[in-house]
């Protein structure tokens, strides 16, 4: 038994060296000011109050609207659809799921750049629509592309945990509650709703926590100056190289992802 | 009843066409004629060639493809060292570690790669292969750990008892019975962080070099200026390639099964 | 009997702030069949992976011809266990199971082929040794697990529930088989169970254990007739426990009544209980018998029936083969030889 105590040592020097010293520097780095230096720092408030001015403000009440919604449709055409697959038999169920997770195996970039393509001006849309006599309406580079390029990305991470917690649900207490006089509405709400709400709250969980973070999409979808948190973050740190506000901003996107998580645990208990 | 069902087709439809038809239109495109993304104009693979023939493109898959097979090889040796370093302790911090070990998969990617970008540059260290390397085993460790300890958690553990039972010293009982029965983990958990990481983009970005280019970070840079078709041919190729990947591991994870 | 192969002097056992053996003492025999017996959680699995080098006892020696080994690991004993689901290594077939040990130990591989060969023989499994070992019947890979053990000639064979698995029918037939496979190789067989009926039919030492201790150690024949106390008495078999004093040897009282009985040695008027079997009991008309009652519940088992009758002061069950109608009173008759006087204890 003790052998085997030192096979974890390489796992935790990596553990230490990769995640958690680097965080401790990010938290070092949003407290203190003056450039990149580590070792001539001095301890400021200053990068939390810069985040107060009403710019930044707007980037992350923006961020979280965008959130929001995107959770919201993805929820609306995601239940359904996770509803439909555990409806059908258990072979092709697993088909179906495989069918929802492939998307998610090809990358990114590439499915956003045929986003692109559909979308922009002279785009195919555009161009189906002036076939049929319609004149162009611009969608690339508003909050439009983005939120389709957020739905169309995340969806999977919404249908997957709910049709998990929709097939594994015992079909004994959808006959039970039909056996003691429920319509298939009040059976829907009373009883299937309550059951997937596990699986629903998971659903929201990761979507909500990747289309806030997010600053590819946005960045090729809502344009340059399409401005997000996770974009915000970026351009602190490539473009305008101020680290320590980049950090306070991290900081604070992490700690809002914190309190987000734990209320929605606390939901999946009191449920 | 068959109204509803017919319903319920329509919409599966309706959802799947919607998912898939990004993935269609860049395929379709690959094989265009004309520049232009809008209209078919006619058959051709003159994109694909193009693309043979892009140094700078062919350059960018070898980065990735090298990275991809170190940081999944690294990733897997960590991994499964820590996955059954952690199902073998019972320290008071046990709690704590394996809250740190999914910690990098709860966190956005793009604050870990901000934070590694920091850290790299305090420590003075080149970025480049090593940095990226560094940087990809700290999303690619934790899918490994998953799954190993996943696998390790349905394993009896009279299993190794036996091993030892029957002579079999902790080395040789690790060695003839655990490590051939997580090997399946071991390997589908390699294959989907060999994915991640020819797919990553966001950690890469903040971590490479100024001259190192993988192949996400080309097509990103090259979205982002002016794209030309043999995108989506490119596209089209490491589409094929991932559905390979993708079917490899969903045949190993059927047999594990 | 034989030598003495194991000793467990004064073992105990904690986990975290769990006592779990409080202080076990056992002698073990060659060539013995010795069955730890009693309910879930009352350390007899403990005590065996203790024997096997699983666990290392809190305090205590376990000694093995003589010799302390508590330290030693599991590959250094001359011990080997047949696991509660068989832990068979499910990338291995068969033969490679059955191997496993031998090849450990560098042996010729022809040598291995050889003994595999006899093995599978010896368990019936002639014909079996490239099969895939998780398409095997629970039987089978019962077999091929005592295989596996064996096949390392240890001194002594560990048995944890094996047939816990295995449906009535096959538990039966493995029962006997076992006895047939201890008495071939010649050697000591520790066995982990919990069902009474196994323990009874198959060794030649019971021990009987509960919340740690040993209860009581004998033959079959002793722990079902003699029970020491009331746990064994009511883990072994059903009964009626009453209590009673014994009012001098070979007379004891009982619900008002005296008796005699085959008891001696306890001190005159001392507390005492007495054990009286279901199917030890007849029932006869009122007028034959001391002890009277109303028979207020019958229950047909397959071989007998069981009746329930309440007198004034209990509820007796008995088993028996003739019918009696509920309501009727009847009595309640024994011989001397069936009442079994035991210490009374403190609370089960």
């Amino acid at each position: 038994m003790k052998q085997y105590r030192n096979l974890i040592k390489p796992y935790l020097v990596w553990a230490f060296v990769v995640i958690v010293i680097p965080l401790i520097l990010i938290a070092l780095y949003a407290f203190t000011e003056d450039g990149n230096e580590v070792l001539t720092f001095s301890f400021t408030l200053e990068n939390f109050r810069k985040f107060l001015e009403a710019t930044y403000m707007s980037v992350i009440f923006k961020s979280f609207k965008l959130g929001i919604l995107t959770t919201v449709i993805c929820l609306g055409l995601g239940y359904p659809l996770a509803y439909i697959i555990s409806k059908c038999p258990e072979k092709s169920q697993s088909l179906l799921i495989l069918l929802v997770t492939i998307p998610e195996w090809i990358n990114m970039l590439l499915r956003t750049y045929a986003w692109m393509n559909l979308l922009s001006d002279n785009g195919i849309i555009n161009h189906l629509l002036g076939l049929l006599g319609i004149s162009p309406v611009t969608m690339m580079y508003t909050d439009f592309s983005v939120v389709v390029g957020l739905v169309c990305n995340f969806m999977p991470f919404m249908i997957i945990p709910i049709h998990t917690s929709l097939s594994k649900m015992d079909k004994s207490f959808i006959e039970a509650a039909y056996d003691l006089g429920a319509n298939k509405f009040q059976t829907f709400t009373k009883v299937i709703w309550k059951l997937s709400i596990p699986g629903v709250l998971n659903g929201i969980m990761m979507v909500f926590l990747l289309s806030i973070s997010t600053f590819v999409i946005p960045k090729l979808l809502g344009g340059g100056q399409y401005m997000l948190i996770g974009n915000l973050i970026e351009s602190q740190f490539i473009s305008v190289g101020d680290w320590n506000f980049g950090s306070a901003i991290s900081l604070i996107l992490a700690v809002l992802i914190l309190i987000f998580m734990s209320l929605m645990k606390k939901m999946d208990k009191d449920e | 009843m068959k109204k509803n069902s017919r319903f319920a087709g329509f919409y599966m439809g309706l959802i799947f066409f919607l998912m898939y038809l990004p993935i269609a239109v860049v395929i379709v495109f690959s094989f265009n004629e004309s520049k232009l993304p809008v209209k078919f104009t006619g058959f051709s693979l003159k994109w694909y060639q193009e693309l043979i023939h892009d140094r700078a493109m062919l350059e960018a898959l070898v980065n990735s493809l090298i990275l991809g097979v170190l940081s999944c090889l690294v990733s897997a040796v960590i991994g499964t060292l820590g996955a059954v370093g952690l199902s073998r302790i019972h320290w008071k911090s046990k709690g704590a570690l394996e809250y740190i070990s999914i910690l990098p998969l709860m966190i956005p990617e793009i604050i870990l790669g901000m934070v590694l970008m920091a850290f790299f540059y305090m420590l003075n260290l080149p970025f480049g292969m090593l940095t990226l390397l560094i940087g990809h085993t700290v999303f690619c460790v934790p899918y490994i750990l998953m799954e190993v300890k996943a696998r390790l958690a349905g394993m009896d553990p009279a299993l190794e008892e036996a091993a030892r039972d029957l002579g079999a010293g902790p080395f040789r009982a690790f060695w003839d019975i655990t490590l051939p029965l997580i090997m399946p983990a071991v390997i589908s958990g390699s294959l989907l962080a060999f994915a991640m990481s020819m797919d990553d983009v966001v950690i890469s970005i903040f971590v490479n070099g100024p001259r190192l280019s993988t192949l996400p970070i080309k097509v990103y840079t090259q979205l982002k200026t002016g794209v030309t078709p043999e995108i989506n041919a490119l596209c089209t190729i490491l589409l094929a390639a991932t559905l390979i990947i993708f079917i490899v591991y969903s045949l190993i994870t059927k047999k594990k099964k | 009997m034989m030598n003495k192969l194991i000793e467990l002097k004064n073992l105990t056992k904690n986990f975290d702030d769990q006592q779990v053996l409080r202080g076990i003492n056992l002698d073990i025999y060659e060539k013995e069949f010795l069955t730890l017996l009693g309910p879930s959680g009352c350390g007899k699995t403990t005590t065996l992976r203790i024997i096997a080098g699983f666990e290392e006892p809190s305090d205590g020696e376990v000694l093995f011809n003589g010799i302390e080994i508590s330290k030693l690991p599991p590959y250094k004993r001359e011990v080997n266990t047949v696991f509660q689901k068989y832990a068979l290594f499910p990338h291995l077939n068969v033969a490679e199971n059955i191997g496993f040990g031998l090849n450990l130990k560098k042996v010729d591989k022809t040598v291995i082929a050889q003994k595999v060969e006899r093995m599978l023989k010896m368990v019936g499994l002639e014909g079996f040794g490239k099969r895939d070992v998780t398409l095997l019947s629970g039987g089978q890979q019962q077999r091929v697990a005592i295989a596996r053990a064996l096949i390392n000639e240890p001194k002594v064979l560990l048995l944890d529930e094996p047939l816990g698995a295995l449906d009535a029918k096959i538990r039966k037939q493995m029962q006997v088989e076992l006895k047939k496979i201890q008495q071939e190789v010649g050697i000591t067989f520790i066995y982990v169970t919990h069902d009474q009926e196994e323990a009874l039919s198959m060794s030649d030492t019971v021990v009987v254990m509960n919340n740690g201790e040993i209860q009581q150690i004998g033959s079959p024949t002793d722990i079902y007739n003699e029970p020491e106390n009331r746990f064994v008495a009511g883990f072994i078999g059903e009964s009626n426990i009453i209590e009673g004093t014994m009012i001098r040897d070979y007379l004891v009282a009982f619900d008002g009544f005296e008796f005699e009985c085959v008891d001696k040695g306890f001190e005159d008027n001392e507390e005492i209980e007495v054990v009286l079997r279901p199917e030890d009991l007849d029932i006869v008309d009122p007028g034959q018998a001391k002890i009277r009652g109303i028979v207020r519940n019958i229950t047909f088992k397959g071989v007998h029936y069981e009746i329930l009758i309440e007198t004034e002061l209990r509820t007796y069950m008995v088993h028996t083969t003739d019918y009696a109608e509920v309501g009727r009173e009847v009595g309640l008759k024994f011989g001397p030889e069936d009442i079994h006087v035991m210490c009374k204890m403190g609370s089960y």
